[in-house]
């Protein structure tokens, strides 16, 4: 279960704290799958990233399985079950496919094991597995590659960040059946998505909406869900991407 | 007989475990150690001692040739002359490299001068690792210069490597290139301490058809000081190559000093040279699978000189 008390993000803008994330409460249940929405700028990414680590709160506190994981590094969070994937996925110059799922799982894991990880997202595996982590890959390539390495992580909580950015069509509708599988394999896993996607909505237990840095309604999808299509909260992917847009 | 700190040298320079199979020459504080030939392959010292000739016979395929040196004995400087005499057609490995064991409060210093004749259409990799251990506050210093003459159709890959305890390094690799011919450079460094390492190239193009790739890879740690110059002069239709990619650490400086000519209208020439720290990014997206500041950042080196 993640619990998140009166959590507040500031940074310093100019002379005055520009206020990212206001005094959220929240609490996410183990198994749930979640989907954080809402417009552009409205502190999703930062929220994704305070529970992650990356950035840390000015205020209030985040709780895994009741401990509390304020005060605790990245590396300690991702010991503690927390795994995060990339809005833009980072790249390494010699660190190879395999090296990185290796890393992820935190073992010596097999080429098979490593080759299944990578089919899961719908890769050859064969052809990527000794491929390094670089520019020579595609964004969308990348991006699965990302998702594989919180799948080979395996943790209680899994954050993505806008895992749809930058793929094509078809690996849009593969991300929809690797969440489901996610879902399936292990119910005990809580998975966090932003995304403003119709179709990663459409598969949420619940839906968060946040806006201006406050949680504007958060609830199951059958209740959020219907207020939110038409708006830039709930695009319709395939529309989109059929158009060539993103 | 070697000692175990010299047998430790010879693993880290040579990957040898044992003595190799083939021909070899291992020399070990000044003194030829081991030596075998083969049927194909010859060695010969220099009559004035200075060194030894190594003659591979024409179409001589599959076969590998080691010539370690190992220093343990603090204070030794010696200057050595091996020639590579390559047979047209031939298929070989030679491996070399030089290891310092320093315990004393003296220099340590080994400059090799490897001359390479390779026949036309030969084919030879060539792998030189360097590798510098001990306590002592005596300096390990290795300068190794390395002579390539290339005939016609020939090809050469050269894997140049030092990652660990050189305190000082003056590389000068110099190759002529006829028509046709092909050298790849692979050059990984790492530096830590005071250390300072200079690498120079100078390929010069010479024939039609000739092509060269000149890759350095490299990490400037603490105080060290890196300069990497390498020059590829085009005087034929040829293409070249080179490129720079450093990591800058801690207090560390480097100088990256790509250079091209081309003295011919179809000289395709191309240089490259990035010096950058570790992206944040990258120590994060690693903690965020559980490794320490460290072990990321060491996990980023590795793979990067990998």
């Amino acid at each position: 279960m993640l619990e998140i008390k009166n959590l507040s993000f500031a940074v310093a803008a100019d002379t005055a704290e520009k206020e990212i994330i206001h005094d959220i409460s929240l609490t996410i249940g183990k198994g749930r799958f979640v989907v954080i929405t809402g417009p552009n700028g409205g502190g999703k990414s930062t929220l994704a990233k305070l529970i992650a680590g990356i950035e840390k709160p000015t205020g209030g506190s985040i709780l895994l399985d009741g401990v509390d994981m304020t005060d605790k590094s990245i590396t300690e969070r991702a010991h503690m079950g927390v795994s995060y994937a990339f809005q833009q996925p980072v790249k390494f110059k010699g660190i190879r496919v395999i090296d990185l799922l290796r890393i992820a799982s935190g073992k010596k894991l097999s080429v098979g094991d490593a080759c299944a990880y990578l089919s899961e997202v719908g890769l050859c595996a064969r052809d990527y597995i000794d491929r390094e982590v670089n520019g020579s890959l595609s964004g969308g390539e990348l991006k699965r590659i990302e998702i594989a390495t919180v799948l080979a992580r395996g943790t209680a909580l899994s954050v993505f960040d806008e895992p749809e950015a930058g793929i094509d069509l078809w690996s849009f509708k593969s991300l929809i059946e690797v969440f489901e599988r996610m879902r399936k394999v292990n119910s005990d896993r809580t998975i966090l998505v932003i995304s403003h996607q119709e179709r990663i909505l459409n598969i949420a237990d619940e839906i968060i909406v946040l806006g201006s840095g406050h949680i504007l309604n958060h609830g199951s999808r059958e209740d959020v869900l219907p207020t939110l299509l038409g708006t830039p909260a709930a695009v319709n992917a395939c529309a989109q991407l059929t158009k060539g847009g993103a | 007989m070697m000692d175990e700190i010299q047998k430790r040298i010879l693993m880290e320079v040579a990957d040898l475990h044992e003595v190799p199979e083939g021909a070899y020459n291992i020399r070990a504080n000044g003194v030829s150690a081991a030596r075998n030939v083969t049927a194909n392959i010859d060695i010969i010292s220099k009559e004035d001692g200075s060194g030894i000739d190594i003659y591979i016979k024409p179409g001589t395929v599959n076969e590998s040739v080691h010539i370690p040196v190992v220093l343990s004995q603090s204070g030794l400087k010696e200057m050595v002359y091996n020639d590579f005499h390559i047979g047209a057609n031939c298929d070989v490995v030679i491996v070399a490299g030089c290891g310092i064991h320093n315990c004393g409060d003296q220099d340590s210093e080994h400059d090799g001068i490897h001359r390479f004749f390779v026949g036309e259409n030969a084919k030879v990799k060539y792998v030189e690792k360097h590798y510098g251990s001990g306590e002592g506050t005596g300096k390990r210093i290795l300068n190794p210069v390395t002579e390539v003459t290339m005939e016609a159709g020939s090809s050469m890959e050269m894997e140049m490597v030092q990652i660990k305890g050189v305190d000082n390094t003056n590389r000068v690799t110099t190759a002529d290139l006829a028509a046709g011919a092909s050298l790849v450079v692979r050059e990984r460094l790492m530096t830590h301490g005071d250390q300072e390492a200079i690498s120079s190239y100078f390929v010069n193009l010479n024939g039609a058809g000739a092509s060269t790739d000149v890759v350095s890879r490299s990490v400037a740690r603490d105080m060290s000081y890196q300069k990497f110059d390498s020059r590829i002069t085009g005087n034929a239709p040829c293409t070249g190559h080179t490129e720079c990619d450093a990591i800058i650490m801690d207090q560390a400086k480097i100088l990256a000093i790509p250079q091209l000519e081309a003295n011919d209208i179809d000289a395709a020439l191309i240089h490259e040279a990035a010096i950058g720290k570790i992206a944040g990014e990258q120590i994060i997206k690693l903690m965020t699978l559980g490794l320490t500041e460290a072990e990321a950042e060491e996990q980023i080196i590795n793979g990067f000189l990998k």
